[in-house]
């Protein structure tokens, strides 16, 4: 890296840090300021845990309730820490959606004295943090009452922490990439953070092994990092469970950590250039101060 | 100008000699006639749009048929019996209108007062039932295509097969069916004349619990007989579980209770709702009026 780059990331680390810290509070205010902190409550957790419901219910159905499988554990998890995938790229997403067509702030966003991209990635932080509250009452309730098999004292600890952090760095940099088309285009907007993460659902394994894909479907799991993610959060959960399932079985978890770290990078890379071009794109065209009504 | 110009009315003549302008008045439509006019009127701009914008076959179809194949292939992994494929593309196309009654019926009115229609609608001599049923119908016919289309490619990217057991059951099961989910968002959505920002909550909160309550993904037999039957109140529940008695083999062993029975609930269920709603909009106009809520926007 250049010294005069150096130079201005340490000079402009200031605006980064207020920019992302603004943001978080803002975007927790508007997430949660609408009702009473218990009702909040209630709404932040009733709708993933009806969505691990329906899971639960047609695993049910189908094995007489044989939560002792493997695969219920699989599928459970995979689908627990999934919450995240949806609420960090929607939220940062929807950042964009929200200041430009409802409070129509988006402009003034652009002439105030932030870092737009720590904006958005900040504004991110309130559904996160929402979402890590469902994710820890989501396995809790599979672990007290459906049998996952968690051993607590059998948890990998480090490599837990290690993927989770890369997890929500790559997650963040997929939703500021998002944040970028929804600057330049207008219908349809409003879905383009559920479109992608739906998409993601299907094509990552997330509750299912990627060997039940049809074969010309599976190379879309194998480049997107989520699916590595996923494999480790389960082997460091649950290692034992994981492994029997042949999809990354050839791959130790230092090479899972290696290839996550390195599809991070080429995606936040991506995501950073894209963001830049979608966002001269709409200063061309005079797209940030435009209220479509769509 | 002399005074006397302006004791004489001016009188509007139309270039194409209109007689409903004779006399210097404007005739207009009323009554029954103007009811009917504001239904195809506001039903209008649902479908043509639809026409006019294809984007929708990309996020309205394919979108959802991704999280259709989802679970075809969760069923897949836990090795389901076959049928069951069918009942998630058949529950996956009858989301479709869950959704739209959610978003496109229940909290229209919220949106409309957002962009500042609302208060136009209210002044307007247009009844406002007249304008929800031209949204539902509008709404009907679109989200129609786009659930025809998700079983369209749900069937044959997943062979799925049917055994249809009897055509005039299966056609009047869905037409009460609609009836009655359409009756129920314009029941709803008076609520929602009183509601503000929390009301995009509200939509999304009513997402989630209803996939599950409401079996689209599986038969609702398998909850307890109470949890059933309060589900049943959304008829999706009871239109979704007889449809699957009627098109699939092993569907009326997986039934909640009998067709005729459920087609008899659902008649009732569409008259319910279709009368409740009529007056409680009614109620919630008067009372969203007096409170001064039909122009406040608190975002």
């Amino acid at each position: 890296m250049l010294e005069t780059d150096q130079k201005s990331i340490t000079h402009n680390l200031p605006v980064y840090s207020r920019s992302f810290k603004v943001a978080a509070w803002l975007g927790w205010q508007i997430e949660s300021n609408w009702t009473d902190p218990l009702l909040f409550a209630i709404y932040s957790i009733i709708k993933p845990l009806a969505g691990a419901a329906i899971l639960v219910v047609m695993y049910s159905v189908i094995t007489n309730g044989n939560f002792a499988s493997p695969i219920f554990s699989y599928i459970y998890l995979g689908n627990a820490f999934y919450i995240y995938v949806g609420a960090i790229m929607t939220g940062i997403s929807w950042a964009v959606i929200d200041d430009r067509e409802h409070y129509k702030t988006l402009k003034y966003m652009y002439v105030a004295p932030i870092n737009i991209q720590a904006y958005l990635i900040g504004r991110g932080v309130a559904r996160f943090l929402v979402a890590s509250i469902t994710v820890v009452i989501t396995i809790a309730v599979g672990y007290l009452f459906l049998h996952v098999k968690l051993d607590l004292a059998a948890i990998n600890w480090p490599l837990f922490l290690i993927a989770l952090l890369i997890g929500v760095v790559m997650l963040a940099m997929m939703g500021l990439s998002l944040a970028g088309i929804s600057l330049v285009i207008v219908n349809n907007v409003w879905f383009i953070g559920d479109a992608v993460a739906g998409a993601l659902f299907l094509f990552s394994g997330a509750i299912f092994p990627l060997e039940v894909l049809p074969v010309w479907i599976r190379p879309i799991g194998y480049i997107m990092p989520v699916t590595y993610w996923l494999e480790l959060l389960r082997r460091s959960l649950v290692g034992h469970i994981a492994e029997a399932f042949p999809t990354l079985q050839g791959l130790n978890n230092l090479q899972l950590i290696g290839i996550l770290l390195g599809l991070t990078i080429i995606f936040g890379t991506i995501s950073f250039f894209l963001f830049r071009y979608c966002e001269h794109i709409a200063q061309e065209k005079g797209l940030l101060d435009r209220v479509t009504n769509y | 100008m002399s005074n006397s110009s302006y004791s004489t009315p001016q009188v509007f003549v139309p270039p194409d000699g209109n007689q409903s302008y004779t006399a210097g008045r404007v005739h207009k439509n009323s009554g029954w006639v103007l009811f009917l006019q504001t239904v195809i009127a506001r039903s209008y701009p649902r479908v043509v749009g639809q026409m006019r914008d294809i984007s929708w076959m990309f996020f309205d179809t394919l979108l959802p048929l991704l999280s259709v194949c989802t679970y075809v292939f969760v069923y897949r992994a836990i090795h389901a019996p076959e049928d069951y494929i069918g009942f998630v593309v058949l529950g996956g196309a009858m989301l479709a209108f869950w959704m739209n009654v959610l978003w496109g019926m229940s909290s229209q009115l919220y949106w409309e007062k957002e962009q500042g229609n609302l208060s136009l609608y209210i002044m307007s001599p247009a009844s406002l039932m007249a304008m929800l049923l031209g949204m539902a119908f509008g709404g009907l016919f679109s989200t129609s295509l786009r659930a025809l289309l998700i079983i369209v490619l749900g069937s044959w990217f997943f062979n799925v097969q049917y055994a249809i057991a009897n055509f005039a059951q299966l056609f009047a099961v869905f037409f009460l069916a609609m009836v009655a989910l359409y009756g129920l968002g314009m029941m709803t959505s008076s609520l929602y004349l009183l509601l503000s920002r929390e009301a995009w909550h509200v939509s999304n909160l009513f997402q989630e619990p209803v996939f599950l309550f409401s079996g689209f993904y599986f038969p609702i037999k398998n909850f307890s007989f109470w949890i059933s039957a309060v589900a049943s109140i959304i008829p999706l529940t009871l239109g979704l579980d007889a449809m699957r008695q009627l098109v699939f083999k092993s569907g009326p062993s997986l039934g909640f209770i009998s067709v005729p029975i459920e087609i008899i609930v659902l008649v009732i269920l569409s008259v319910v709702f279709l009368y409740t709603s009529r007056l409680m909009l009614a109620h919630m106009e008067k009372l969203a009026i007096r409170e001064g809520r039909l122009t406040e926007n608190r975002r």
